[in-house]
């Protein structure tokens, strides 16, 4: 029981990053049908990017703030108007494939100016112990799992409660009817992509002090989230939410007691499943596009 | 001239060329090494070992006059692509080929090697790799077999360990350390409280880390790659393990206390070669490698370097530079550091090219590698 209590927390704390990501998923296919195939590395840059700040001498949180604004900047801005509108205009296949190659061009760069090999990370979170139900869990595992549902949570209100959520919401609905009522598309779509560079800057900022920083290590995350947005259901917010945490814990739980070896399988077992028999994903709704 | 004696003049000038292959006053050596991928620490560290020694060599006129030259290809610390590398490197005729790291990479390009009569210096540990007959093959380190009895005897006789957990990395090296330990600890009997093998580039060990607490043993044993150790250790921190921590020279290199920080302080170990050891020559070395790379070196960094001097050692011995002769001088060569300063400590190769050498014991004590005990050379 103890053991199933350690595999939970952990579970859900490397979860909630993957739901962070699947989010990221989730709204670029929802404003402009983007499948974002590099979205693993896109996850591991930000990190690079903060190193780069500290080895050029900057204390960690302005590190983070440069790593941050950086992101917003290339995974953001860069991304949608380099990449995704000149490819748009083909279809998202072509566009899907560009995103393939954008993950090979980053990490082939992360390697080539940075380093093949893995480098240490500092921990926003502090080490040691609180004690839950008698059981003693880390406080970084809980700390990851605070901040990620935080994060959640706010961006969920920012989308549900306020004018320029609604906005964007209708402007991924249908964009047609959002331009005639004076929703200014093209920069919530904008906005869209913004929103997702700021999560993976953050999942980067979760998940590299555990994962340590290395050019390859968004090819687990990227596989992870995607498995969890389709899980979840690849049109909904919280569905990407519930996916996420749904691939952490069964991941975690199958290395546990089914093997280790198998473990990757397993989610993928269950991704199976679930086109079989709920395409939509769990929820998912079938035609529909929400934000 | 008659035709025939002009044909046999050509041909002797031919023979002449191939018998000295390094020709021009070049020796050619070709290296493989796993510069990218899971292996690229032990691979990075293998070539600026390499590296640092050949600037030295050429420095002060090469070996025999003849100038070092070396190609470096990487394998992506993947077996297949070692393979083709190997091969590639081959058809180059190299006087040596260097590498690669990873035990599974030497056990598939071990067989090419030694089909073109070219020694092979490598940098893999598993028991396997020098049991198979294979007259060109030389390790740089010891050999598990050489290694594990002495990290068992040390959980037996100095932690007086009853119950160990095992955790190990599911390739040829890992399996091989997980087999010859296993042995150890029957022999000893310790009981084997778990027993987990996990995937190299593994990168969440929540779930291994969960499953070694819940089985409560005197010690674990870590037998993974540099990168995944630091990770396990990490993760054993974070979920409050406080029993020893026992491993090899993965466990307690360089780049692994750089990668888990504080979480390595603790982690004990044998290890065949560290930069710590109280050795004059051996401190020399990290200052030269420190002073050209900006990093202290594993013990990856020591195998390259000591790789090259082996080649220079056994190249004067001969006297000459003879690819096809090469290994046969390595079998029961004895380099005295006397002798040769860049082959760091005395060693010498038995007839399967293992080595003897001495070893220690050490402890990472505030990120620093403290070495608790001197383990002298056998013969």
């Amino acid at each position: 029981m103890s053991n199933l209590l350690d595999l939970l927390v952990a579970g859900l704390a490397t979860g909630a990053i993957y739901a962070i990501v699947a989010v990221g998923f989730t709204l670029l296919w929802q404003t402009s049908q983007t499948i974002n195939f590099a979205q693993g590395e896109f996850v591991m840059l930000p990190a690079f990017l903060m190193l780069a700040a500290m080895h050029a001498g900057a204390p960690f949180w302005l590190a983070i703030l440069i790593g941050i604004l950086l992101s917003l900047l290339l995974l953001g801005l860069g991304f949608k108007m380099l990449l995704v509108d000149p490819m748009l205009r083909h279809g998202v296949l072509p566009l899907a494939i560009a995103t393939m190659a954008l993950a090979i061009g980053i990490k082939e760069a992360v390697k080539q100016f940075f380093s093949a090999e893995a480098s240490p990370f500092p921990s926003l979170l502090p080490a040691g112990d609180v004690a839950i139900f008698g059981r003693m869990v880390s406080l970084q595992s809980l700390g990851v799992l605070v901040l990620a549902i935080l994060a959640v949570v706010g961006l969920t209100a920012f989308l549900n409660r306020t004018s320029i959520g609604h906005q964007m919401q209708a402007a991924a609905q249908n964009p047609t009817v959002a331009r005639i009522i004076g929703v200014p598309v093209e920069r919530m779509i904008l906005l869209t992509f913004l929103i997702n560079a700021l999560l993976v800057a953050l999942a980067s900022l979760l998940i590299t002090p555990i994962y340590l920083a290395k050019f390859s290590s968004g090819e687990v995350l990227g596989q992870a989230a995607f498995i969890a947005a389709i899980v979840g259901g690849f049109n909904q917010v919280r569905g990407a939410i519930a996916g996420g945490l749904l691939i952490g814990v069964v991941d975690n739980l199958a290395a546990a007691y089914v093997s280790t070896q198998y473990r990757a399988a397993v989610p993928l077992i269950l991704l199976i499943v679930i086109i079989l028999f709920r395409p939509q994903g769990i929820f998912g709704r079938a035609e529909e596009r929400t934000v | 001239m008659k035709p025939g004696i002009l044909a046999g003049a050509v041909l002797a000038t031919i023979w002449t060329g191939a018998a000295f292959a390094q020709s021009g006053g070049t020796i050619r050596l070709a290296d493989v090494a796993e510069l990218s991928g899971g292996g690229a620490t032990v691979g990075t560290n293998w070539k600026n070992g390499i590296d640092l020694a050949i600037e030295e060599i050429n420095a002060k006129g090469g070996i025999l006059g003849n100038r070092l030259e070396v190609t470096h290809a990487d394998s992506q610390s993947n077996p297949g692509m070692a393979r083709a590398q190997v091969q590639k490197a081959l058809d180059n005729e190299p006087y040596v080929l260097l590498g690669p790291g990873y035990s599974g990479s030497v056990k598939v390009t071990a067989p090419l090697a030694a089909e073109a009569g070219i020694a092979q210096i490598m940098g893999g540990e598993a028991a396997e790799l020098t049991q198979a007959g294979n007259k060109f093959l030389f390790r740089t380190s010891f050999g598990q077999q050489s290694s594990m009895p002495k990290v068992a005897k040390y959980i037996n006789d100095d932690l007086k360990a009853k119950s160990v957990a095992i955790v190990w990395v599911n390739n040829d090296f890992g399996r091989g350390g997980r087999d010859v330990i296993a042995r150890e600890f029957a022999r000893f009997g310790i009981k084997v409280a778990a027993d987990l093998s996990t995937e190299a580039g593994q990168a969440d060990f929540a779930a291994d880390v969960s499953k070694i607490k819940a089985a409560s043993p005197d010690a674990v044993f870590i037998y993974l790659n540099e990168e995944e150790s630091a990770r396990i250790l990490k993760e054993l921190k974070r979920q409050g393990v406080t029993v020893p921590l026992i491993g090899e020279t993965t466990l307690v290199g360089q780049k692994v206390v750089e990668l888990a920080g504080d979480a390595a302080n603790g982690a004990r170990g044998h290890v065949g070669l560290t930069t710590d050891a109280p050795v004059d020559l051996v401190k020399a070395f990290r200052e030269k490698f420190v002073k050209k790379y900006n990093y202290i070196p594993d013990h990856n960094g020591i195998k390259g370097y000591l790789a090259i001097y082996m080649i220079k050692a056994a190249t004067e011995k001969m006297g000459k530079v003879d690819a096809k002769k090469l290994a046969d001088t390595l079998h029961g060569l004895t380099i005295k550091a006397a002798n040769e300063p860049g082959i760091l400590m005395d060693v010498t190769f038995d007839q399967n090219g293992d080595i003897d050498r001495q070893g220690f014991l050490v402890e990472i004590v505030e990120g620093k590698q403290v070495i608790k005990q001197v383990l002298p050379k056998l013969n």
